[in-house]
């Protein structure tokens, strides 16, 4: 997929303008969050679950070695073969061999980012094999030569006329708006393509090292035909999937759909380990694990460390107001919202990714519904700070900064100007305590007016508020 | 090549952890923990007397939009089936060849064209056993075998399952404790976790039954 990261802000402009996306936002908006939150109430013990899984992922990244090992040596023992790939280009190589030992013409695959990551199906396109994509949103986004906008709901920023409209194009069917009757017809394209693969690639949600399995959570059952039907099943997956044992794969997936979809348990979850035994019917006869690092080895002991415990959930782009009102095509790469503004960076270079950790309002929201409790808006500071260092941030910018930094230091003088400031925009506010607009401030005021400051600045109220505890904690 | 990427990818970890490869102390503890496979908290929902289990799991279970048939015994299962075929016009199973099923008496089922093999598409419908049931989210936890291929739990657009209520657990971890006793070292290629049919929200987040999977799943319940 082409890096349009650079592009953001354009992107951005051009995102909050495109009435059919905004639609289309709006079920998002009005979805996700809801369902989670229902669910999180039916689960008194999710709190200590989240603290758990944090946890339990630091404690498998403190030994990513070891567990890496174990997984190797137990995808081994049951007949599978585990393929290293440092980067994209040595991962896609990997396929590929696979696929041309299968002699394969086409390869079904289920939902997979990392597929995305490395750009797997061009490079097997250009190579001679046909991908079919079978999760009924990426198969869309394939006939329309699209990309997933969101890392779980991958067609969220399309309408149903808009899948009414490719399907009668490439299908030749009569056009039809009722989705039932779409998802029909995509079962129906797709069941003979399932039975025709010669190679099945899936991602993987997690790999247990415990028993060098993977497992993979989808709705559709897409997945596990994918992986059932074809004499090869492969999964592409990265170092950071790792879990120890089967039960702490089960703290996860406890918290998983519920962060996800707010679903009490996704429909399958599916472990695969090594190929199909002599004595079985049916399953592939070779099974292929592809362990991607691209990057992630080297945020181990660095400021970027605790992304690794990302399980891919998607609740903090479905909770982030940034995500909302743009979608996830704005932030030009594979991985959008506030997770994608914290990996991106380190993927594809602060250089190219900076606009994304400056997307954010900070309002922390995504932190607070992470299961995994990463904390998100830190990572974000931390690569505005890498991107301030490498003076990649843009002049206007960095000369305010300076500006600011100069009063910063100086306290009573920053106090004093606040305190003018804040008195100053009250007088000029009027009543209506708001403003219009303000000389440099259009970007807020063009949109919205701005509340002015009433009662005060932030200091005189702290001061206020301690002295108030003091009073109580001495009656007491 | 790949060896090496191997060992730049480990080398990467261990330099970033401050550290060279474990020591053979620490690799043992954690060999342990692996072996001692320890819980984590279990939700309450999940620990109930066993009455509460079964009524936990019907509920979760057709929450997720499973249909439920109670029997009295394993020995009504060929004519519930019958039936279910007779209701639904369908002439034809595809069904398990585990003993407790190849055991029971089919007669139930003269004139249906029954067979024992992996689906191919277009089978309509195929009957298999659970090897648990989870009451904390109306699961059914399914392995493979050589008596019960796993196209028989996808690639039909009905799925029936038997499952004893007996064989219904409260949490996820008591049917992962039980494979691991049933199987001992022949893990099985695939264990399915299913919770309901199959079903996508892919286009404008509207729910819709039916997806790639089975659109019907049929628990027969056995009241043992």
């Amino acid at each position: 997929m082409e890096i349009k990261t650079p592009e953001f802000k354009a992107s951005s402009r051009i995102a909050l303008e495109d009435v059919s996306l905004q639609k289309a936002l709006g079920n998002l908006r009005d979805g996700f969050p809801q369902k989670r939150a229902a669910a999180v109430a039916r689960m008194p013990e999710f709190e200590t679950l989240r603290d758990q899984a944090r946890d339990l992922k630091n404690h498998t990244i403190e030994h990513l070695d070891y567990y890496l090992e174990q997984f190797e040596t137990n995808v081994t023992k049951h007949g599978g073969q585990v393929h290293w790939a440092r980067d994209g280009q040595q991962a896609r190589e990997a396929i590929l061999k696979i696929c041309q030992s299968a002699d394969a013409k086409t390869v079904t695959k289920g939902k997979s980012m990392v597929s995305e990551e490395i750009a797997l199906n061009d490079y097997l396109e250009e190579n001679g094999v046909q991908p079919v994509e079978t999760d009924l949103g990426e198969y869309i986004l394939q006939l329309r030569e699209d990309h997933p906008s969101h890392i779980i709901a991958p067609a969220i920023h399309l309408n149903l006329d808009d899948v009414s409209d490719i399907f009668s194009k490439k299908h030749g069917t009569e056009r039809t708006d009722d989705p039932a009757a779409l998802m029909q017809e995509a079962r129906e394209m797709l069941r003979k393509q399932f039975v025709g693969a010669d190679v099945g690639i899936t991602g993987a949600n997690f790999c247990v090292a415990e028993t060098g399995s993977t497992i993979i959570v989808t709705n559709e059952g897409n997945g596990d035909l994918t992986q059932t039907l074809p004499k090869v099943h492969v999964v592409i997956t990265t170092i950071d999937k790792v879990v120890p044992t089967l039960e702490d794969m089960t703290l996860y997936l406890r918290l998983l759909a519920r962060s996800a979809t707010g679903q009490e348990f996704t429909v399958y979850n599916t472990l695969s380990t090594g190929p199909r035994r002599e004595e079985d019917q049916d399953g592939p006869d070779e099974f292929h694990v592809v362990l991607l690092d691209n990057g992630r080895s080297e945020m181990v002991g660095t400021d970027f460390q605790d992304m690794l415990r990302c399980i891919r959930c998607s609740a903090c782009m479905n909770h982030c107001p940034v995500y909302g009102s743009v979608g996830g095509h704005a932030y030009g790469w594979v991985y959008p919202g506030p997770m994608g503004s914290v990996l991106t960076p380190k993927l594809i270079g602060i250089d190219k990714a900076g606009h994304l950790p400056n997307a954010s309002t900070f309002c922390g929201t995504c932190e607070s519904v992470c299961p995994v409790r990463i904390p998100l808006p830190k990572m974000m500071r931390h690569w505005r700070e890498r991107e301030f260092e490498k003076h990649l941030s843009p002049t206007g910018f960095r000369f305010g900064l300076g500006v600011w930094s100069q009063f910063a230091r100086r306290p009573k003088l920053y106090r004093w100007l606040a305190k003018l400031s804040s008195l100053s925009l009250k007088t000029l506010s009027g009543k209506k305590g708001r403003l219009k607009s303000l000389p440099l401030k259009n970007g807020w005021t063009a949109w919205r007016d701005l509340p002015a400051p009433q009662g005060g600045t932030f200091m005189d109220q702290w001061k206020k508020e301690q002295g108030n505890k003091q009073h109580k904690g001495g009656q007491q | 090549m790949s060896q090496n990427a191997r060992d730049q990818i480990l080398g990467n970890i261990r330099r970033g952890l401050g550290r060279g490869e474990l020591s053979q102390q620490a690799q043992t503890q954690l060999r342990e923990r692996i072996g001692q496979h320890p819980r984590h908290t279990i939700p309450a929902r999940g620990q109930l007397d066993a009455e509460g289990q079964v009524a936990l799991f019907r509920s979760m279970a057709e929450e997720a939009a499973a249909e439920l048939i109670d029997i009295d015994s394993l020995e009504k299962l060929p004519i519930a089936v019958a039936d279910f075929l007779q209701q639904n016009q369908l002439k034809q199973l595809l069904r398990g060849s585990d003993a407790a099923l190849e055991a029971l008496d089919w007669g139930p089922l003269e004139g249906i064209k029954v067979e024992s093999r992996p689906v191919q598409a277009g089978d309509p419908i195929s009957l298999t056993l659970s090897f648990a049931g989870i009451a904390e989210t109306g699961t059914l936890m399914l392995h493979s075998g050589p008596n019960s291929p796993t196209t028989m739990n996808f690639l039909t657009d009905i799925h029936l399952v038997a499952l004893r209520q007996s064989q219904i657990v409260g949490f996820y971890e008591q049917a992962w404790q039980q494979l691991r006793e049933t199987v001992g070292e022949n893990w099985p290629r695939t264990v399915n976790m299913i919770t309901g049919p199959s079903r996508s929200a892919d286009i404008e987040q509207r729910l819709q039954m039916g997806a790639h999977g089975p659109k019907r799943l049929v628990i027969f319940m056995i009241n043992d």
